[in-house]
């Protein structure tokens, strides 16, 4: 017994677990190191978890469409970064519109639900286009060729958005209710953030709900186990995908409001890194996995946010917030190592045995 | 009339001529049972009349109706369903989201309702497990559950493929028991089997497929009297 299980180690799990031993003690005695100097304030660390969860919240929304078109296709949709740029910067013209009319300071609920309604509906047909005319006619194809063709309809449409916007910065106005901050018994919260929190968490209950409870729900959830058996079952199969897409592509569009509230500034290339982030939370969660991709961009987000201070700083490295992007991803290359199928991932495969 | 005619049909996988000119009628009330061996064609055949394989030449009616230009997810709505081969329950959703999703092509809800209470008197197993994830039912519920889905559709005519395969003589009997119970609702049947014996034992009419061609075509008694049926797929010297 014991000689088999001995015989089963092999050299490289021996050096994998070594390294993944490593980080997890250098995690740790970063953390207690910077912990015991006191160099920061628990406000401090309540504003770097807050911010956290207002990152996280935009990465799960931008996740969800990752997920669900995995879900359904077996794709990794690449261009979806470029599905939540889209709206977003689309939408900061209408932000600005409403500015020069007067209304942002004057209605600032209805601007921000028009804007959130532009923003929306720009990632939605983007996405559902993106599907019809790129990974449609390619369904049958291998599985390599639909995520090239992805990585190429990235490219499209960055400089698309570029030919069509410039390729400047494009501040996003602020609004005079979202300044400043709430105070939630001694916890200083801005205003912002709240908002991103709250709105990304309400979202993604709403966009469950559809996945779990609507017969489009369900329809999309039978189309992801076998087309076949759907189409006999009267589900439109093609129908059916092009809705996820609309799905997944609105809640890219809200996210990118959220995002704007955060970091107001458009440009064609603000896609890029929250798209390949949330798809690291969505692999974290379990792609696949509705719950898993908000239980993944949260914990990233606060990885992210927290990270850098709490372990990073503890053990001696030099500015080390300019080293979150490379946590985020450094997550993506352990999950990948230690456990594929992301936190939620197992119990999907058991319900599939 | 008949109520499906399926008329000379030819279904190709690429250059494979998997059917060569099948023909065949259920009527209503009927149930029509459809035997051969594996790779004969019978599953072939319920394939292209769901239109999921489109025949290179012939048609497929129902009520007089060429069904050719229709997608296999628009037929549904025509009034045929099928139980298909293994079963394929959908493994994630529950019971209860299963035969939601038999009846996605029905609107009323008070008439899916009925027909959910119908199921549940039939498959009083089902019941009990109305929200447990379809994956984790045995073999035999499973098949209970593909029955009762494509029954939630209310179909014309109810098409089933192997409804018997890698379950226990006694499931096989229940079964059957139930194809009957069904059909004596008014459910229409066309019925593929390998297990010609229990095929024949409940069915009105019956085809023998082979290499893609019908062979046969008699009542059930004929055909159990028949020695070359008798032969090749009831075991008998």
């Amino acid at each position: 017994m014991f000689r088999n299980w001995m015989q089963r180690i092999t050299l490289t799990d021996v050096v994998i677990w070594a390294i993944g031993l490593a980080i997890l003690i250098g995690v740790i005695w970063g953390s207690i190191v910077t912990l015991g100097t006191g160099k920061y304030s628990t406000a401090t660390w309540i504003d770097l978890t807050l911010i956290g969860l207002a990152l996280g919240g935009v990465y799960a929304l931008i996740a969800l469409g990752y997920t669900l078109v995995y879900g359904i296709l077996r794709m990794i949709n690449f261009a979806h970064s470029e599905v939540f740029m889209s709206g977003p910067f689309t939408a900061t013209f209408a932000a600005w519109a409403l500015v020069g009319a007067g209304w942002w300071n004057k209605y600032p609920i209805l601007s921000l639900l028009i804007v959130l309604g532009v923003s929306a509906v720009v990632s939605s047909i983007i996405a559902v286009l993106l599907e019809r005319i790129a990974y449609r006619p390619l369904r049958t194809a291998p599985r390599l060729v639909p995520l090239i063709t992805a990585i190429g309809a990235s490219f499209f449409l960055q400089y698309v958005f570029r030919g069509l916007y410039g390729s400047g910065l494009k501040g996003y106005p602020e609004m005079t209710i979202l300044q400043g901050f709430w105070m939630l018994g001694s916890i200083r919260v801005f205003k912002t953030q709240a908002v991103a929190i709250v709105g990304a968490v309400i979202m993604m209950l709403i966009l469950y709900g559809i996945v779990q409870w609507t017969k489009l729900g369900k329809a999309m959830r039978s189309v992801s186990e076998n087309k076949e058996v759907a189409a006999l079952m009267g589900i439109d199969v093609d129908k059916t995908i092009s809705r996820t897409f609309a799905i997944g592509g609105a809640a890219a569009g809200m996210a990118g409001i959220l995002y704007l509230l955060l970091f107001p500034v458009a440009h064609f290339f603000m896609g890029f890194f929250p798209g390949l982030k949330a798809f690291t939370a969505a692999v974290l969660g379990g792609i696949g996995n509705v719950p898993g991709a908000f239980l993944g961009a949260m914990m990233l987000g606060l990885l992210e946010s927290v990270g850098p201070s709490l372990f990073l700083d503890g053990l001696g490295i030099p500015a080390p917030y300019q080293l979150k992007d490379a946590i985020a991803f450094s997550v993506l290359v352990l999950i990948l190592i230690f456990r594929p199928t992301g936190i939620l991932g197992e119990r999907l495969a058991q319900a599939k045995a | 009339m008949a109520m499906l005619e399926v008329e000379n049909i030819h279904s190709y996988y690429g250059n494979i001529h998997a059917l060569k000119g099948v023909s065949l009628t259920v009527d209503e009330g009927e149930i029509v049972t459809l035997i051969g061996a594996n790779g004969a064609g019978k599953s072939t055949t319920l394939r292209t009349i769901t239109g999921i394989l489109k025949p290179r030449d012939g048609r497929v009616q129902l009520d007089g109706e060429d069904l050719s230009h229709y997608k296999p997810h628009e037929i549904v709505y025509k009034g045929i369903a099928m139980v298909p081969e293994g079963r394929h329950v959908f493994a994630r959703l529950t019971v209860s989201e299963n035969l939601d999703m038999g009846a996605y092509s029905r609107n009323s809800k008070q008439e899916i309702a009925d027909d959910l209470e119908r199921m549940f008197t039939l498959f009083p197993r089902l019941k009990e497990r109305r929200s447990q994830v379809a994956g984790t039912l045995s073999g035999g519920e499973q098949q209970m559950l593909s029955t009762a889905r494509a029954l939630m559709a209310h179909p014309r005519i109810l098409l089933m493929d192997e409804p018997s395969m890698g379950l226990a003589p006694v499931l096989v009997e229940a079964i059957f028991d139930t194809i009957k119970q069904i059909n004596k609702e008014g459910t229409t049947i066309l019925l593929v089997e390998q297990n010609a014996l229990m095929a024949l034992s409940v069915a009105n009419r019956g085809y023998v497929l082979q290499t893609g061609e019908i062979v046969l075509n008699d009542t059930v008694d004929k055909l159990k009297k028949d020695p070359t049926v008798q032969k090749a797929y009831l075991g008998m010297e």
